[in-house]
């Protein structure tokens, strides 16, 4: 058998019965990434020793009687998520030799949880892009064909599920970026709601967008992962204080008695027909499942690529101001005064589309601008949360394409709005601050996979969650994986 | 009004950012079509409609003020990349 092509939770079983060692399943994820990396791209760290002293620690905790669900099982992190002793790079050649003294607080939880880390994934720098393009460090591949992208900025998360390079992952999500790689890779990927998971030890972007979530192999272990990482954190005060329900508990067959909706409001003339073919497909399963499906109208949707491209620049001018030569990272040694150094610093160091945003951000918040811009924006995005707020009245969940199109070549979106344009059905979950899930749902002609995103109300994972699993476990879109 | 070069350049200044002339015309250009767009939320009245700064209600996180750990100086300082005697050292401001 081959070990690396194991879900979290068989996996799970297999370590139970002491059938298997994390030593050995370890091992596999490891041979498996020296065998495909070159083609697919996924890590800029592989942390092979210490996978290997983490697995034993493990198989030792085993041997004693003590076998959580997380126990022994290879992941890897979004490398934007700081990880003590361990490079992070968040793909930029800003922070070139940043290596961090704390773990992220969702890594301290996986540690305790005696999860195995295996690396850090490639992203877009940042987190800002759709494509994993704007990586100063590698191109990342789609493993179901590697002239296309795997989506962003998650993509090397995403490819590595899919592409069976670790057993599951966890990425990060400001505007999509775990759902729409996920959905361009053929996994599943669960951004939750804002304050669910801590954000303390995650390399800021647009902070009020922000969250940690996982990318699995199936629903099941995005479940599995969600009840390690989520809750309160004293080290974020934008974490909430809420109980952590066992998210597994809502993983029953039955659909009755929910109410789905279809969001009307956006244009339809951008989507891919092999998409809205899929998409339809999907939402007949779920009605075939018992689900009572109704037509909702999101009045503001289609602004909120409009407020996204505001709101998150903004905020990622100000985040991005701390990158000045000083503290850590790169510094051009160049420079005889400090503010050239701070310039020629910035300048060297970020990537093109990491200043595109920055002029964007320090322009929408500058003197004269801020009324007409930041201003304009946030009170758009206040019309964008009271429409999901009037939807979840009368739905539990909605269901949405995850992006456009499936997965396109690299190279093929040169022009910045046209790739953010393509955002346009996963962003205004962040900026309502919802939690939002993709499902494999079908593959078009030409074989890539399409994924299906299902939204729901704030802290209402659960709803989400159920709907996915009886989806996937109606279908058999997830059992497939990538010929590499 | 189309962004221009001039504020791009003045933009960049703002940013702590050093632009070529190739680069300020490229983001003149793209900055200028992205606010284009952008100028489609100018359809919308918006009087009166209060503006959005979480997307969940957050209420002031207050805390105990007590002694917590916390990195060394040591640590605090082991990224830099000039350091001197527990400080950052940078090239000269006057």
């Amino acid at each position: 058998m081959e070990l690396y092509r194991l879900t979290i939770h068989d996996a799970h079983e297999l370590l139970k019965k002491k059938e298997i060692s994390s030593r050995e399943l370890t091992e596999s994820v490891l041979d498996r990434i020296e065998a495909v990396e070159d083609r697919i791209g996924a890590y800029i760290t592989v942390t092979k020793d210490q996978a290997l002293a983490h697995a034993d620690v493990a198989d030792e905790s085993i041997k004693n009687g003590d076998c959580m669900p997380l126990t022994g099982i290879p992941l890897s992190i979004k490398d934007i998520i700081c990880t003590k002793g361990i490079p992070t790079t968040c793909a930029s050649k800003i922070l070139e030799g940043f290596v961090p003294t704390y773990d992220g607080t969702v890594v301290q939880k996986l540690k305790a949880a005696h999860a195995v880390i295996v690396g850090k994934t490639n992203l877009d720098e940042f987190g800002m892009g759709s494509s994993t393009e704007n990586s100063a460090t590698k191109k990342t591949r789609n493993p179901w064909d590697v002239a296309r992208i795997p989506g962003g900025s998650s993509g090397g998360s995403a490819a590595a599920a899919a592409a069976d390079m670790c057993i599951g992952s966890l990425g990060t999500d400001t505007g999509g970026s775990i759902r729409q790689p996920a959905s361009h890779c053929g996994v599943v990927g669960l951004k939750p709601t804002y304050g669910r998971v801590s954000r303390f030890g995650l390399v800021a972007f647009a902070s009020s967008l922000d969250q940690i979530g996982p990318i699995a192999k199936d629903v099941t272990d995005a479940a599995l992962l969600l009840n390690v990482i989520s809750g309160h954190d004293p080290s974020d005060s934008t974490s909430v204080p809420r109980g952590v329900p066992d998210y597994t508990k809502v993983l029953v067959s039955g659909l009755k008695g929910v109410t789905v909706g279809i969001p009307t409001g956006y244009d339809k003339e951008g989507i891919d027909p092999d998409v809205a073919d899929a998409i339809q497909k999907a939402v007949k399963v779920i009605e075939g499942l018992g689900a009572t499906c109704r037509e909702v109208i999101l009045p503001h949707a289609e602004y909120s690529v409009a407020v996204y491209y505001l709101i998150a620049p903004a905020e990622a001018s100000s985040n991005l101001a701390r990158y000045d030569g000083v503290k850590y990272g790169f510094r051009d040694k160049s420079s005889e005064d400090l503010l050239q150094m701070y310039r020629s610093t910035r300048s060297t160091g970020l990537g093109t589309e990491v200043q595109r945003r920055i002029i964007l951000g320090t322009y929408a918040l500058s003197a004269g601008y801020y009324d007409a811009y930041y201003g304009k924006a946030s009170q758009v995005r206040t019309l964008i949360m009271e429409d999901y707020k009037k939807a979840f009245e009368a739905c539990d969940v909605l269901l949405t394409p995850v992006a456009p199109t499936p997965a396109f070549r690299l190279g093929e979106k040169e022009e910045p709005l046209a790739m953010y344009l393509s955002d346009i059905f996963t962003i205004s979950a962040n900026l309502a601050g919802i939690p939002g899930i993709s499902v494999p749902c079908g593959f078009s002609r030409e074989g890539l996979p399409v994924g299906l995103q299902i939204l729901a109300n704030h802290f209402n994972e659960e709803k989400l969650l159920k709907v996915a699993y009886n989806f996937e476990q109606a279908t058999d879109h997830h059992t497939q994986r990538p010929k590499l | 009004m189309r962004i221009t070069k001039e504020e791009i350049a003045h933009v960049a200044k703002l940013a702590r950012l050093q632009m070529d002339e190739e680069s300020v015309e490229l983001f003149t250009k793209q900055v200028g079509d992205i606010l284009a767009y952008i100028e489609k939320l100018n359809r919308l009245n918006t009087e009166g409609i209060p503006p959005a700064s979480h997307a969940i209600s957050i209420t002031n996180a207050f805390r105990e003020d007590e002694m917590r750990p916390s990195i060394s100086a040591e640590a605090a300082l082991s990224n830099a990349p000039q350091t001197e005697d527990d400080m950052f050292v940078v090239p000269k401001v006057l």
